[in-house]
């Protein structure tokens, strides 16, 4: 026996000197100027996203010892006012993988560059529909779902509860107008509509009168199931649970939401997941932070099965049979072929439990019900991928 | 049916008595079911979050992995007392006992760590480096390998228990969880859970032999997780737990193909025998049961309330 160990240890080890693997990785924050909000009560990390990766990094690291395989990460900030194409091409020049948070504009730009043709770019930060249909490119993909797999999901909870009398009170930012946008299209795919629809156009300060105004602004909406909040930016919404003029739940972006991770989630492994995050860290994982772990996990997970670091092997890879990613939402998840979306559950949450997790039960598709959730491949207009 | 029951049930009753007991994840107790009656007679207190659970070889000691309470806890299993806690690094969730009946292997899910722990000095002898997350545990029958098999590294790490050092690490499908050696000792079978399949591996080489992958009917494949599995009297089969599908699984284990489905509770996990391997019990973690199945029907015949999510399931025979 103990022959036997020295002689596989001594191979192993011979072959692996040869077949060392190093894979590099970038990571690239745009800043994106947020609007103020009535409540500083949750302000957002300085390194969500970033922790992340981190935490994805050295998820990496720990298989990689077992195979010889390395894994460095470069981090590159860009403040506001300054040209992120610039940080872009230098950090495409040193290596092929990118992962971004950043505006969708600055993602499509960055994926257009001559530098990022060949390149394996991943959206952890934009859940912007049109990167994943008509706008879509063949060298970027989205581990952070988009808003219409999130407003699908809720769509599922308001047919199975039957909650069909639906009102929504949409924001003014463009985040707001998108997800509200997103919404109407999820309530027309699944056979509801909206009986009524405000845009919130106070400025004045919630957080002292919202037992006097909300109910005044909500009661003409007259009778409903339930009232949706398109409040993206999570300005005004939390001012709106409880201060409603009729007693029904609030759903969408406050009260019953649909997210891509939460501190709630504790099922499936995720309890070690949020441990191994808030232990380095020192904070919950946010659905930002969740989609840039998914991106370098992704990664990851192809270096382990291929031994390679060619972008073009681990591009196939990913998008073939093969791939799945243990991703602690209870299935594996994988990439869709036509526009590089990561395919995963989403979680419906209130901030103290889950909820359900979509696709609900009875909702069935022919191929993967996990496609019931956004854009499946009849109604995406992406090309890039054919 | 019920005929079919009680003439099992009394076939037990002469030839063997026995217990199951039962970890509850999120109660925080055990519950013991009489393998006669198929009731629970007893439920003790644990420390926090109990998962693993094994007995010493002549089962006068109960080992159980309190991971909350980072500690392994040793109960009287005559009389339900916590006799002493182990130290088994942070977060135990599993463990194996190795032949010598006194070194613990255990898997400390948040520290990537597998630590071993001599139970009569209780002392930590070791901790080995291993992948993130490791769970599954298990030892060679001639007792000179350990397995740990680590969750997200997707890996079976091999440990030569005299140096207690990694000699081979083997890769397999998504989030592996649980682990078995065949009684002579010539194959290693490993659960993957995300990736649905059983790995089963040479011991002598490491290399692997063959892969298994199931089909419910009616359950969509992502949903069909293998996890906690047990070998039937002789090696000749292998009852596998799938999960969230609520069906165990029963595998040829000369052919490698899936015979049977056998529908049970929740969410089902892990699994032991009685004393005869006629019944085996499985623990349903979201229904909050034990499923009792006549293995030689391969048919549930009963579902047993216990607490909250239980988790592990250990025999001791009481005659």
């Amino acid at each position: 026996m103990h022959r036997l160990v020295a002689v596989v240890f001594a191979l192993c080890c011979a072959m692996s000197t040869a077949a060392e693997v190093t894979l590099n990785t970038n990571y690239l924050h745009v800043e994106i100027p947020l609007p103020p909000t009535l409540s500083n009560l949750d302000p957002i990390p300085d390194n969500i996203g970033l922790a992340g990766v981190l935490t994805g990094l050295k998820d990496n690291q720990t298989t990689g010892r077992f195979l010889d395989q390395k894994y460095e990460l470069t981090e590159t900030y860009v403040p506001g006012g300054e040209d992120p194409l610039v940080a872009a091409k230098a950090l495409l020049a040193t290596s092929p993988y990118l992962i971004l948070n950043a505006p969708a504009e600055v993602q499509m730009a960055i994926a257009d560059l001559p530098e990022a043709q060949g390149a394996l770019i991943f959206n952890t930060s934009s859940g912007n529909i049109s990167l994943r249909d008509g706008e879509c490119r063949n060298n970027l993909f989205h581990t952070l779902p988009s808003d219409a797999m999130r407003t699908d999901a809720l769509a599922q909870v308001f047919v199975k509860k039957r909650w069909t009398d639906l009102v929504m009170i949409t924001g003014t930012h463009p985040q707001d107008v998108a997800y509200a946008q997103a919404m109407r299209q999820s309530l027309t795919k699944f056979g509801l509509d909206l009986a009524g629809e405000k845009e919130w156009a106070f400025d004045a300060d919630m957080r002292r009168n919202a037992s006097q105004e909300v109910p005044l602004f909500t009661q003409d909406f007259g009778d409903y199931d339930a009232m949706i909040l398109a409040d993206e930016l999570h300005d005004f919404g939390r001012y709106v649970l409880y201060n409603t003029w009729e007693a029904r739940p609030v759903t969408g972006s406050e009260g019953l939401s649909a997210v891509t991770w939460s501190p709630v989630i504790e099922q499936w492994g995720a309890a070690q997941l949020q441990s191994r995050f808030e232990k380095a860290h020192e904070r919950p994982m946010t659905s930002q932070d969740y989609a840039a772990w998914a991106a370098m996990r992704t990664l990851g997970e192809v270096v382990t099965r291929t031994n390679t670091v060619d972008p073009t092997t681990l591009r196939d890879y990913i998008l073939s049979d093969a791939f799945e990613l243990a991703g602690f939402k209870g299935r594996p998840l994988t990439y869709r072929t036509w526009n590089g979306q990561l395919r995963q559950p989403i979680a419906i949450v209130h901030p103290r439990a889950l909820v359900a997790q979509a696709p609900l039960d009875g909702f069935l598709h022919q191929v993967n019900e996990l496609d019931s959730l956004g854009l499946d491949q009849p109604e995406s207009t992406c090309e890039a991928f054919q | 049916m019920i005929r079919t029951t009680l003439a099992a049930l009394l076939l037990t009753t002469t030839a063997h008595a026995g217990e199951i007991w039962v970890t509850n994840e999120k109660d925080d107790t055990v519950s013991v079911i009489s393998t006669e009656t198929l009731e629970v007679i007893k439920t003790y207190e644990t420390g926090e979050r109990p998962r693993g659970i094994t007995f010493s070889k002549d089962f006068s000691l109960l080992y159980i992995c309190a991971s909350d309470s980072n500690a392994v806890q040793v109960m009287d299993p005559n009389s339900g007392e916590i006799l002493h806690d182990l130290p088994s690094g942070e977060d135990p969730e599993q463990f194996v006992l190795h032949p010598d009946d006194r070194h613990l292997y255990i898997a400390n899910e948040d520290d990537a760590i597998t630590t071993v722990v001599d139970t009569e000095t209780r002392k930590v002898v070791a901790q080995i480096d291993v992948g993130i997350e490791p769970e599954g545990m298990a030892v060679s029958p001639d007792g000179k390998i350990a397995i740990t098999t680590s969750e997200t590294t997707n890996m079976a790490h091999w440990i030569d228990t005299e140096t207690q050092e990694l000699f081979a690490n083997t890769l397999v499908d998504s989030r592996p969880r649980h682990a078995e050696f065949l009684r002579d000792g010539s194959e290693m079978w490993v659960s993957s859970e995300i990736g649905g399949t059983l790995t089963i591996f040479d011991t002598a080489t490491q290399a692997e032999k063959a892969k298994i992958s199931f089909e419910v009917q009616g359950v969509h494949p992502d949903r069909v997780q293998p996890v906690g599995f047990e070998f039937t009297d002789g090696d000749t089969h292998a009852f596998v737990a799938l999960g969230p599908s609520n069906h165990v699984a029963v595998v040829n284990a000369e052919t490698y193909e899936v015979e049977d489905y056998i529908l049970v509770g929740r969410r089902v996990w892990h699994m032991d025998f009685n004393e005869d391997r006629s019944l085996l019990f499985t623990t349903n973690g979201v229904s909050g049961d034990v499923t009792v199945i006549d293995v030689a029907k391969r048919e549930a015949i009963k579902s047993i309330k216990v607490g909250r999510f239980p988790w592990g399931a250990a025999f001791r025979p009481t005659n």
